[in-house]
């Protein structure tokens, strides 16, 4: 992503799961394997135990992120959601184990997020669908119609700034009329555009052939 | 012409001339005696005409039945009674090799847009015919530059202006090579400057386009226009005649 170039001052550097334009050897290496690695890193780091381990993982992380030409921005993008969460973690483990469980247990959890951020950010979206496409595909084998899993993966990422936009758009109408902490008159609005908006999405799917 | 019967200013509108409908581009629609019943409301009632002019456009009021009109070409709403016809192709019993002929524009292209980025939504359309990937991604550059996307390419569609996402919905559409666009008023969202955009976009393409829109300006140097009024057709002419029709027809209501 070159916010400059982008349309509107962009946010997407600092947003969670977003692909991030770059030529880095992360970038060029092909999704499923990647998808395997993120896999089997994760695995392995929730069998780290020790301070040591779960550190040096955590630099390991950083360096990678270093590597792939990602800047901080896009790092605590990928991090960012965990802000309100991890405090809850660490101060609930230290009050119930102690102060080193406390900090390996949120910087394992700080490094599985990061890790992954870290493959969404360096792969675009078609690629991982792709990929995921093509390691689900034994299973259209049995029936499952692995091309629409793979389509309501991509849908979900693209509705979320969609339903975003729509609740900034009905917060911002409620707070004209003057109810700026009604829940009902957020959620009745939010809900029916939401639902309105699927269905338009399913006519433009057929229109565009997805059925056929 | 069932429009021009109910009002005598209308003309009765005057055979194509096949040197502006080339048929390698266009289609011929036929439409006979279409009724559309949605729930309690008949939305069209008796609608027959032959689409085959290179530039057709459609007005009426909101819930006039035009929107409905639009979505009948390409099988989206089929008839409760009466026949709509593609190249002959049934829409009923062939939707999907009339879809494949007759693309579409939404007037909302956030609703339109399915892929996260601006290049896998345009490679989304192409999904089916090309399956080459170093083919289809050339495609999918080359399109987007043709429509000045190209530095775009992996931005997030939501990130592009409301004029961007029109012209990428455009883009997804045009890139399958439809013989005809219909477009649903594409411009309501638009400011001034991408309505111009879009209008001189849907002018220059070799398609055939039906345009549906609000926005009588958008008409000019179109060569067929139909009104639409409470499900029926009540103009089919030229544009000048069949928009000044209009004209009276919102005056003389309250």
């Amino acid at each position: 992503m070159t916010p400059a170039s982008a349309a509107r001052p962009s946010t997407a550097a600092g947003t969670a799961g977003a692909y991030v334009v770059g030529r880095s050897l992360l970038h060029r290496a092909p999704a499923g394997p990647k998808l395997a690695a993120l896999m089997v890193c994760s695995l392995a780091l929730l069998l780290v135990r020790d301070a040591v381990g779960v550190g040096l993982a955590a630099l390991a992380v950083v360096g990678l992120y270093g590597f792939a030409g990602l800047g901080w921005r896009s790092a605590w993008g990928q991090v960012r959601p965990l802000r309100m969460f991890l405090p809850v973690v660490f101060a609930l483990q230290w009050w119930l184990m102690d102060l080193t469980s406390a900090a390996v247990l949120s910087t394992r959890l700080l490094v599985l997020v990061a890790l992954a951020g870290l493959v969404t950010c360096t792969t675009r979206v078609a690629d991982l669908l792709a990929a995921i496409e093509r390691g689900l595909s034994p299973l259209g084998r049995v029936g499952v119609d692995v091309e629409r899993i793979a389509l309501v993966l991509a849908l979900a990422l693209r509705s979320v700034p969609v339903i975003a936009d729509l609740a900034g758009r009905v917060r911002d109408a409620q707070r004209a009329r003057g109810h700026e902490r009604d829940v009902r008159a957020f959620a009745v609005p939010l809900v029916v555009g939401a639902m309105r908006q699927a269905d338009a999405l399913g006519e433009a799917l057929r229109a565009r052939g997805f059925d056929d | 012409m069932r429009g021009a019967r109910m009002h005598r200013s209308t003309v009765e509108n005057q055979t194509p001339d096949p040197a502006t409908a080339p048929a390698e581009v266009g289609c011929v629609v036929g439409l006979e005696d279409v009724h559309v019943r949605l729930g309690e409301r008949d939305v069209l009632r008796g609608v027959t005409a032959r689409l085959r002019e290179r530039r057709i456009g459609i007005v009426g009021a909101n819930g006039s039945g035009k929107s409905t009109l639009a979505r009948l070409l390409n099988g989206l709403v089929l008839p409760t009674h009466g026949t709509v016809r593609v190249d002959g192709l049934d829409t009923r019993r062939s939707g999907a090799q009339v879809r494949r002929r007759v693309g579409f524009v939404f007037s909302d292209p956030d609703a339109q847009i399915v892929m996260p980025t601006v290049a896998e939504d345009v490679a989304y359309s192409l999904r089916r015919s090309e399956h080459d990937r170093a083919v289809r991604d050339r495609l999918v550059a080359d399109w987007l530059e043709r429509h000045g996307l190209d530095g775009h390419a992996d931005h997030p569609a939501h990130l592009l202006s409301g004029g961007q996402k029109q012209l990428l919905a455009l883009t997804s559409v045009l890139v399958t090579s439809p013989r005809l666009v219909v477009a649903d008023e594409p411009t309501t969202l638009l400011d001034l400057r991408n309505t111009r955009r879009v209008a001189a976009l849907l002018s220059e393409i070799p398609q055939q386009v039906v345009l549906v829109s609000h926005d009588l300006d958008l008409m000019t140097g179109y060569d067929r226009v139909l009104v639409i009024d409470e499900g029926r057709v009540v103009a089919d002419d030229e544009p000048a005649p069949a928009v000044a029709y209009y004209r009276r027809l919102l005056d003389e209501r309250p």
